[in-house]
């Protein structure tokens, strides 16, 4: 084992088992690993401990409103794309509790949720993915006000980061920017070849973790192997998406008769919200005892497709699964650039995958811009 | 060697933006039927003495195991030791505020969102158009108004209700119109002894002559009220720069973390909900948007 510890932007090239030593070490520091394992007929996110809750020699198969477990070819750990699950379950939790609210000597007291927040190291982040928790990091962090239980989860997490070599067939990162190679951000980032992984370092805490994993520098035929993958990957993508002018045209497309249509398909359930990694609507509940003394207030993931999400006193204001959906797709895709400066949008594709009725957000709004 | 990396567990010592501050009921004024005006303090001394709004602006107010409603301030943002919030009862959280007496207790956070830009409004006219509670988010507009009369021209208050039973603050009228302040009333439905107008909001305009030179019009009601003093603001050649429109949605955290109050590109609760016209036009008035 080289004596020399790899630096920041270095490339170096492990055995695949030795992707079990860097697991290990991030358990000994104190990290939950949470990665993708089998689960519900799916690949989801769930805590792991070893290389072997890793879906090796699976991969997936996708097309709107379908999704298929199958078995590979190889020795592959990363060989599948996203499913239904996305790390925001981690950073944002669907539920989670905020304070608790005591009432006492007729007035009340109020106790934050303060306990340790879980150290989290993600392994197995793609590109789009990574790019979904920058725009959260922008959407809790960016503005006037911080969101308390977000920052702590978020800063202390580690991102082990994969590489997409075999996009699915509702991908279209490379259309937004997002992908297929992950760009910044990240701890350490593998590229799966046949036999090796190539890991790229990408922080301090990255390079001090492959000290105790054998390593050795990356070879150039292997580096060139990697981008080759990642260049044919680019051009393989099932999905592509036009993005010039979007917030422009969908502003002024705001009565367009394609809403209408859509509606006619849409069954406002709230899938694709649900299923996306960027959607971030919530609500506070108030869980309460029967005395109604102890109160907890909960947030929780809400839609903007529920009827209740737009209620004034006096009704809703969004009536109909037309202007839901609309709301959905002109935030994605426009309103999302002029609140955070980034498209709301990293092309994963399980929008597509997971709505029951197939809708197909790069179909939408290529209809919108008159193509189809 | 790996210890190292061991990073401190964060025990997080900020209670962040949802922490909501308790605040006594120190008044309760009826103001129309099921409308009260609910006059607070802190309980937090600290806090009362730092605590402070500009006009238009709003607050969260939070029943445990109910819920969060955000109310303007309705009261003298000179005097914001003691706040008064104007309440119709309408949902879940204002019904059970109704049930509250003197000396109950309620959560309060705030002051949240944009106010009427006053400051910059000083040398004009002021048309301040408004129907119903909508008047509410108003009054600190006068109050500001009156403790500097010199600095405004001409100030109309153009105001409706339902009935003369409906009209809100109206014991205040007299010492308004005193200090200069032009009243136009009208209602939607007469009582025998009402002796004023009859009919919609906007059709007060064509009691008055405006300088479209150097008025602003300042309104807030319902979105369609609202639709028609922009028809009638404009018609008099106000530029849509000059009309200021306080928006309703549904605001939910008050600090746009939250997502619900979205209107197009604005998060009301956070841009809003005092706009210029000009910014929202190309959004309002889009059927369900």
């Amino acid at each position: 084992m080289p004596e020399l510890t790899p630096t920041i932007g270095a490339f170096v090239s492990i055995e695949k088992a030795a992707l079990q030593d860097i697991l290990d070490a991030l358990t000994a520091s104190g990290f939950t690993l949470v990665g993708p394992t089998l689960g519900e007929g799916a690949i989801i996110y769930d805590e792991i401990e070893s290389i072997d809750d890793l879906p090796r020699g699976w991969s997936d198969s996708q097309e709107s409103a379908s999704y298929r477990l199958q078995k590979r070819e190889g020795d592959v750990y990363f060989g599948f794309v996203v499913g239904p699950h996305s790390w925001k379950k981690f950073l944002f939790p669907p539920r989670q509790s905020l304070m608790k609210v005591t009432r006492e000597n007729g007035s009340f007291a109020t106790v934050e949720d303060a306990g340790p927040a879980p150290r989290y190291a993600f392994i197995g982040v793609r590109a789009c993915e990574l790019q979904a928790i920058h725009i959260q990091d922008r959407v809790f962090l960016g503005g006037a006000y911080e969101d308390p239980q977000y920052k702590a989860r978020r800063q202390q997490s580690f991102v082990l980061a994969v590489n997409c070599t075999e996009p699915g067939g509702t991908c279209f990162c490379a259309s937004v920017g997002a992908g297929p190679r992950v760009g910044a951000g990240f701890d350490l980032a593998l590229t799966e070849l046949e036999r090796i992984f190539i890991v790229e370092i990408g922080s301090e805490l990255g390079a001090m973790l492959m000290r105790n994993t054998p390593w050795r520098p990356t070879g150039a035929f292997e580096l060139q192997q990697a981008r080759d993958a990642l260049a044919a990957a680019e051009k393989r993508m099932g999905r592509q998406l036009e993005t010039s002018d979007l917030p422009n045209l969908l502003y002024q497309h705001l009565d367009h008769v394609r809403w209408d249509e859509v509606a006619q398909r849409c069954l406002s359930c709230a899938n694709c919200t649900m299923v996306c990694p960027t959607c971030f609507c919530n609500d506070v509940l108030e869980v309460s005892d029967l005395s109604g003394a102890n109160v907890e207030r909960v947030r929780v993931w809400d839609s903007c497709f529920s009827i209740e999400y737009s209620h004034v006193h006096g009704g809703n204001i969004r009536p109909h699964t037309r202007a839901r959906y609309r709301q959905w797709l002109t935030h994605k895709f426009a309103s999302w650039i002029d609140q955070f400066g980034v498209i709301g949008c990293v092309g994963c594709g399980r929008c597509i995958t997971w709505c029951p009725a197939g809708i197909d957000v790069t179909e939408e709004i290529a209809a919108i811009r008159g193509e189809v | 060697m790996l210890n190292t990396i061991t990073m401190p567990t964060e025990l997080n010592p900020d209670p962040g933006p949802m922490r909501t501050h308790p605040a006594r009921i120190v008044d309760i004024q009826e103001e129309a039927y099921a409308i009260a005006t609910y006059w607070i303090e802190f309980e937090n001394e600290a806090l009362r003495a730092s605590y402070s709004f500009r006009a238009g602006q709003f607050n969260m107010l939070y029943l445990p195991g109910i819920g969060e409603v955000p109310i303007s301030m309705s009261s003298d943002p000179a005097q914001p030791e003691r706040i008064g919030h104007t309440i119709r009862y309408a949902g879940n959280v204002t019904r059970a505020i109704s049930r509250l007496q003197m000396g109950g207790v309620m959560g309060v956070r705030g002051p949240y969102g944009s106010a009427w830009p006053l400051e910059r409004l000083e040398g004009n006219d002021l048309c301040i158009v408004t129907g119903g509670i909508g008047l509410a988010p108003l009054r600190p507009v006068i109050y500001h108004v009156l403790r500097r009369r010199e600095k405004f021209g001409r100030v109309y208050l153009l105001y409706g209700a339902r009935t003369p039973d409906d009209m809100l603050y109206t014991g205040e009228y007299e010492a308004w119109k005193q200090q200069d302040i032009q009243l136009f009333l009208t209602v939607d439905r007469a009582d025998p002894a009402w002796r004023g107008n009859v009919g919609v909001v906007p059709m007060l305009f064509y009691h008055l002559r405006l300088n479209p030179q150097k008025t602003a019009v300042l309104t807030c009601g319902p979105e369609i009220m609202i639709h028609f003093v922009i028809h009638e603001a404009l018609a008099r050649r106000i530029p849509k720069e000059r009309i200021y429109v306080s928006m309703e949605r549904n605001m939910k955290c008050g600090v746009g973390l939250c997502g619900h109050c979205q209107f197009g590109p604005t998060f009301v609760c956070k841009e809003g909900p005092v706009f210029p016209y000009a910014a929202i036009e190309p959004f309002f008035g889009v059927e369900e948007f």
